[in-house]
């Protein structure tokens, strides 16, 4: 097994930053933003996004955190059923911009679940995607909308994250084949 | 992330839990009330599973509460009753198991007078079988339900005083919660008359860590916990009590009795209540009663257990 960095701390951060500009940009603003992390590693990431943009913009976005575990289609029927997670949303999205915020976009069935469970707290003016590493190999028609960095990869490899606030260690991204 | 423990097929007591798996249950239940706590109080997590209600015996809560955990994960419930069906032609249990079966049950929630019905279904039923209560002997799914209330208004089990109080002899409610409470590091102490408790050598020779004593005084000197029992009426008739007025004068939970109590403790009964008996009125609908909570977190603790069983 090799691992190749291809993201370190600051390049993370460097990319933490551009996507909080281009989501501010994009919307003129953040007044009417909510930012949605997806367990595990999208919700310190969606919380670095929100602690960035009240430097930038002197707003604090609310934070809510989604397990999608209930809305999964690709769980398989053998081995233990997993633990489901809390989620939280602290704040109605009805009418709200609602940013979606992962760590990997792969087959996209994660954010297609997202949605769904999305869809059962309310109804947004419009949902955005933002993920640090888009690796492709799209199963479904889902894309983000702000990426921190394409990466093409090939299937039998693997992408992983480490973000201190869950791993304990520095941040970075690896290529695992 | 997947859980720590092997997947389980059937929940019949909490005998074969380990403390890692009552805990995952514990996380889990609380990620379903936050789900019965929407707008849309419904995931889709079990859409296309079946799930059979067999009632051999009356039931509530337990009823209801399992049919609105199975639609909630957005499988398709049945209940049947034995009363209305082929049963009361003689059908026998298997063969009604076996029509279940055909008709594409996935899951059937059982609950019967019988000891041991729902473990003789589990070894011949194709799918998963959850215990409802079966005769004296056990009634998982309350005592998860009593875990996790516990650790939601106390924040932990491990190392607490917990005293049952009643009609233990007779009450599956009160075995499963032993497992139950032990399992999980708790110190169990069981208070009830002689005749309502049984030689106390027939429960140390399974948990010998349990506390057992008459003195109802005594047993709540400091508790966390007091989990009241239902006491039935044909008791007294079956001569173990002289008096229902005599037992509640002894071991009825007044306030002046939960005063000897840790100022935090919490009062439980699983229900249905003979006020005025096991526990008096004023105490059941103290702060300190968690009754209504341990209603509401029924629902989500068998969400909890039916997507452990079917769901993923």
């Amino acid at each position: 097994m090799t691992e190749k960095q291809i993201l370190s701390a600051d390049d993370i951060r460097r990319a933490v930053a551009r996507i909080c500009h281009e989501i501010a940009e994009r919307n003129g603003g953040v007044r009417n933003l909510v930012l949605v992390g997806i367990r595990r590693r999208g919700v310190p990431l969606a919380q670095r996004i929100a602690a960035t943009l009240l430097d930038f913009e002197g707003i604090m976005v609310p934070v809510g955190l989604l397990d999608i575990t209930l809305y999964r289609d690709d769980l398989a029927m053998r081995g233990p059923a997993p633990v489901v997670h809390s989620t939280s949303i602290p704040v109605d999205i009805t009418g709200r911009v609602v940013v979606l915020v992962d760590d990997v976009l792969y087959t996209g069935r994660t954010v297609r679940a997202a949605l769904d469970a999305l869809n059962d707290f309310g109804r947004p003016e419009r949902i955005q995607l933002a993920v640090l590493i888009d690796r492709g190999h799209r199963e479904l028609p889902i894309r983000a909308d702000f990426v921190g960095k394409n990466v093409p990869t090939a299937r039998e490899e693997r992408i992983e994250t480490k973000l201190n606030e869950v791993d304990q260690t520095e941040d970075g991204v690896f290529i695992v084949r | 992330m997947t859980s720590t423990s092997t997947r389980r097929r059937h929940v019949l007591d909490l005998d074969d839990f380990s403390q890692a798996e009552i805990t995952e249950v514990i996380e889990t239940t609380a990620s379903m009330k936050e789900v019965l706590g929407r707008s849309i109080k419904q995931v889709p997590a079990l859409r296309s599973k079946t799930v059979v209600n067999m009632f051999f015996e009356e039931s509530t809560r337990t009823r209801i509460s399992f049919e609105l955990a199975a639609k909630a994960l957005s499988a398709n419930v049945v209940t049947m009753s034995a009363k209305g069906s082929s049963v009361e032609k003689g059908e026998s249990l298997l063969d009604t198991m076996r029509t279940l079966q055909a008709l594409g049950a996935d899951l059937i929630v059982m609950r019967h007078g019988e000891a041991g019905a729902p473990y003789y279904l589990a070894e011949h039923f194709n799918g998963s079988v959850i215990n409802a209560g079966d005769g004296r002997h056990a009634h998982p799914t309350q005592a998860l339900l009593d875990l996790f209330t516990i650790h939601e208004r106390l924040g932990q089990i491990e190392g607490l005083k917990v005293v049952i109080v009643g009609d233990i002899l007779h009450s599956r409610v009160a075995r499963s919660n032993i497992w139950g409470l032990t399992i999980m590091g708790a110190q169990v102490t069981l208070c009830a008359p002689p005749t309502l408790l049984g030689p106390p050598g027939f429960w140390l020779a399974t948990w010998p860590s349990l506390i057992i004593t008459s003195d109802l005084a005594a047993a709540l000197a400091g508790a966390d916990v007091v989990m009241t029992l239902r006491l039935q009426n044909e008791r007294q008739q079956a001569g173990l009590l002289p008096s229902l007025r005599e037992y509640s004068r002894l071991f009825g939970i007044s306030a002046a009795r939960m005063a000897l109590a840790a100022p935090h403790a919490i009062v439980m009964h699983p229900g249905p209540i003979n006020e005025g008996v096991e526990i008096m009125p004023d105490v059941a609908s103290s702060a300190q009663s968690v009754i209504t909570d341990q209603v509401t977190n029924g629902v989500a603790v068998r969400m909890a257990l039916l997507y452990r069983l079917a769901g993923g």
